[in-house]
């Protein structure tokens, strides 16, 4: 499979700066709102 | 609603929390802004929520939620029509032409070119080079043909090296001849078509 073929120089460093980008934004903090957001739903859920 | 499984963890809604950082990052490589992704976090949760009996347990949820974000993303825009326009590189003019001394890529430069490219090669990239995806997971995620994420996945590769200059003793590594291929294509029409 593709995958599996050695990759060139340009992009390793390319997948390299791509998961700097990623891991950039996936260390941040989640902002309360998503547990809030969650939370709200489940008692919707809960009071049905 | 039957709550009753064999599991206390059974239920496929609990696990949506799990994957929180991953929606934020993949639906930032869309919007490009911070509080349009937490926007599009949000009602793809929500969707979720609301559609969760639609997901197969023991199959990929984050893939499951993905799709859900970037079709939310997609009709969005549709409904808006903004943006659409400046994608194709418009802005490309402004940005910077020069790799670092050493030739390696800044990550501003970096995050500036891949932020012009359009949305389905920025989506194809981050999820085949940067979560790790495998294209037939993007390709079902995404829902177009495997040969189709691969194009653009090599189309954006091509177009970062390109924005950001790299040096020819390093392009001479983008030998083969898909790649070639799309990099005359590129060149020599100035298409920027996903």
């Amino acid at each position: 499979m593709d995958r599996d073929k050695p990759k060139s120089g340009l992009e390793r460093q390319i997948d390299e700066n791509l998961r700097k980008v990623y891991q950039k934004t996936v260390e941040e903090d989640v902002p309360d709102r998503f547990a809030e957001l969650l939370r709200r739903l489940k008692e919707q859920d809960d009071s049905k | 609603m039957n709550k009753k499984t064999d599991r206390e963890h059974a239920d496929p809604k609990d696990e949506i929390v799990v994957h929180l950082r991953a929606m934020r990052a993949f639906a930032l490589s869309l919007t490009r802004n911070g509080s349009a992704a937490d926007d599009l976090v949000q009602d793809t949760i929500v969707k979720a929520w609301k559609n969760i009996e639609k997901f197969d347990p023991g199959t990929n949820m984050r893939a499951w939620l993905f799709t859900i974000l970037r079709n939310t993303f997609y009709s969005d825009r549709r409904k808006s029509k903004r943006e659409v326009a400046d994608i194709d590189g418009k802005m490309a003019a402004t940005l910077s032409q020069k790799p670092d001394h050493d030739g390696r890529m800044a990550m501003a430069d970096f995050e500036t070119a891949f932020a012009q490219l359009p949305s389905e090669q920025r989506e194809a990239l981050m999820l085949v080079g940067a979560m790790g995806f495998s294209y037939e997971e993007a390709a079902e995620t995404c829902a177009v043909a495997v040969g189709t994420i691969k194009s653009r996945v090599n189309r954006g590769r091509v177009r970062l090296v390109a924005a950001l200059g790299m040096s020819d003793e390093e392009g001479m590594e983008l030998t083969d001849k898909s790649t070639m291929a799309v990099i005359n294509s590129t060149f020599s029409t100035k298409r920027h078509s996903a």
